[in-house]
């Protein structure tokens, strides 16, 4: 058994999305072009809070997915979101995405931490079969998160995006319980 | 040089006809092995009814999809489907699917001359830079009708799906717009 209580990290736990506090956080994220070129296929799209707002309560209607925010332990602040989202039920498979909103909290660790914790959940709770996602082949910090977290590559999609004139190829990366189980064996 | 976008030797594409066609297509939904070879979604057997309610909400013109029945030019008899859907916003790619409904029609080259009107299609009339296609690891009709107009293996969903008390992988195969140019060129030199 793992110490910790479900959705808690080392340094962050994923709480439910509360269209009114967080609306305005995403709202700001929204408008943060280097951050969505991070993480989205879809062209830059600036939202108000109060669109943000009805897309946020039709998500809590969907039976396929589970999203979370991303609050930091230390402060409890409301730095992004992450979700287990497309399950497939019957195959047991599902795609997972995540988004570190505000920038003072790239880079340290907070993503992977928030990866780890996403997973524990899919597999022990959801009890799910396997994890993919998709990361853009320029987004080095992300492909080194999911690779510590985990995730194996799996292929390549050569020229999946048109970014800035040019094309760039999309990676696959994916992860099955059995791998994930491995990996919590402490030397293991 | 003057092209038909929609006719190949022996089959023609055109648009579907539910009220003529949904009685053929829900024929096909109670085939489990042709279900099992195209979809990864649970094998669900559907009404003419049902089938013409699922073709109505998928098909509205702003779903970014293209669907077309498989005809023969001869008698106009449907044998199948082809669709490109999920075309992003920026026209970089869309997703192929490609089913002969009826087992006697398959071996006949009807899938292989769709194919290649769709990838014309795809191509030549929307201009695409890429076309996408999931394939289960056990249809290797499909992937080797695939690799043979050009599309390359690119990424391979380890187990990703259940299926006859097993798993197994999904695999994603593209085309990019060059690599069928070039094959194009390679074929009317060749013919």
């Amino acid at each position: 058994m793992n110490p910790r209580p479900l959705l808690q990290g080392e340094s962050i736990r994923l709480v439910a999305i509360d269209p009114e506090t967080d609306a305005e956080a995403w709202s700001l994220w929204s408008h943060d072009s280097q951050y969505n070129r991070l993480l989205a296929h879809e062209p830059l799209h600036p939202r108000t809070a109060g669109q943000l707002r009805i897309e946020m309560e039709k998500e809590e209607t969907r039976n396929d997915s589970y999203p979370f925010a991303i609050h930091t332990l230390e402060g409890d602040q409301l730095i992004g979101f992450i979700a287990i989202e497309g399950i497939f039920w019957p195959h047991g498979a599902a795609w997972v995405s995540i988004g570190i909103g505000e920038r003072d909290f790239r880079g340290k660790g907070y993503g992977t931490d928030a990866m780890r914790e996403a997973l524990r959940f899919a597999f022990t709770e959801v009890n799910l079969f396997r994890i993919s996602l998709d990361v853009f082949e320029y987004n080095l910090p992300g492909i080194r998160s999911y690779e510590k977290a985990g995730f194996v590559h799996e292929g390549r999609i050569r020229e999946g995006l048109k970014r800035d004139g040019r094309y760039w190829d999309v990676l696959y990366m994916g992860i099955l319980r059995e791998e994930w189980q491995k990996l919590q064996v402490p030397g293991g | 040089m003057i092209q038909s976008v929609f006719d190949g030797e022996k089959v023609t594409l055109s648009a579907i006809n539910l009220e003529i066609d949904a009685v053929t297509l829900a024929r096909w939904t109670h085939d489990p092995n042709y279900l099992q070879l195209l979809d990864q979604e649970p094998v669900r057997p559907l009404s003419p009814g049902q089938i013409k309610k699922k073709y109505l909400s998928e098909d509205k013109p702003d779903s970014q999809t293209f669907r077309f029945a498989v005809r023969i030019r001869e008698d106009n008899r449907l044998v199948g489907i082809v669709a490109l859907s999920w075309i992003d916003y920026s026209r970089v790619s869309a997703w192929l699917s490609l089913g002969i409904g009826d087992p006697q029609e398959r071996g006949k080259g009807y899938g292989r001359e769709t194919l290649k009107l769709i990838l014309n299609f795809a191509f030549n009339e929307l201009n695409l830079h890429r076309v996408n296609c999931w394939v289960v690891e056990y249809n290797m009709t499909a992937q080797h009708l695939l690799e043979s107009q050009g599309f390359r293996l690119e990424a391979r969903s380890r187990q990703a799906i259940n299926r006859f008390d097993r798993r197994f992988d999904v695999l994603m195969m593209g085309i990019l717009q060059a690599d069928w140019l070039e094959l194009e060129g390679k074929q009317k030199v060749a013919s």
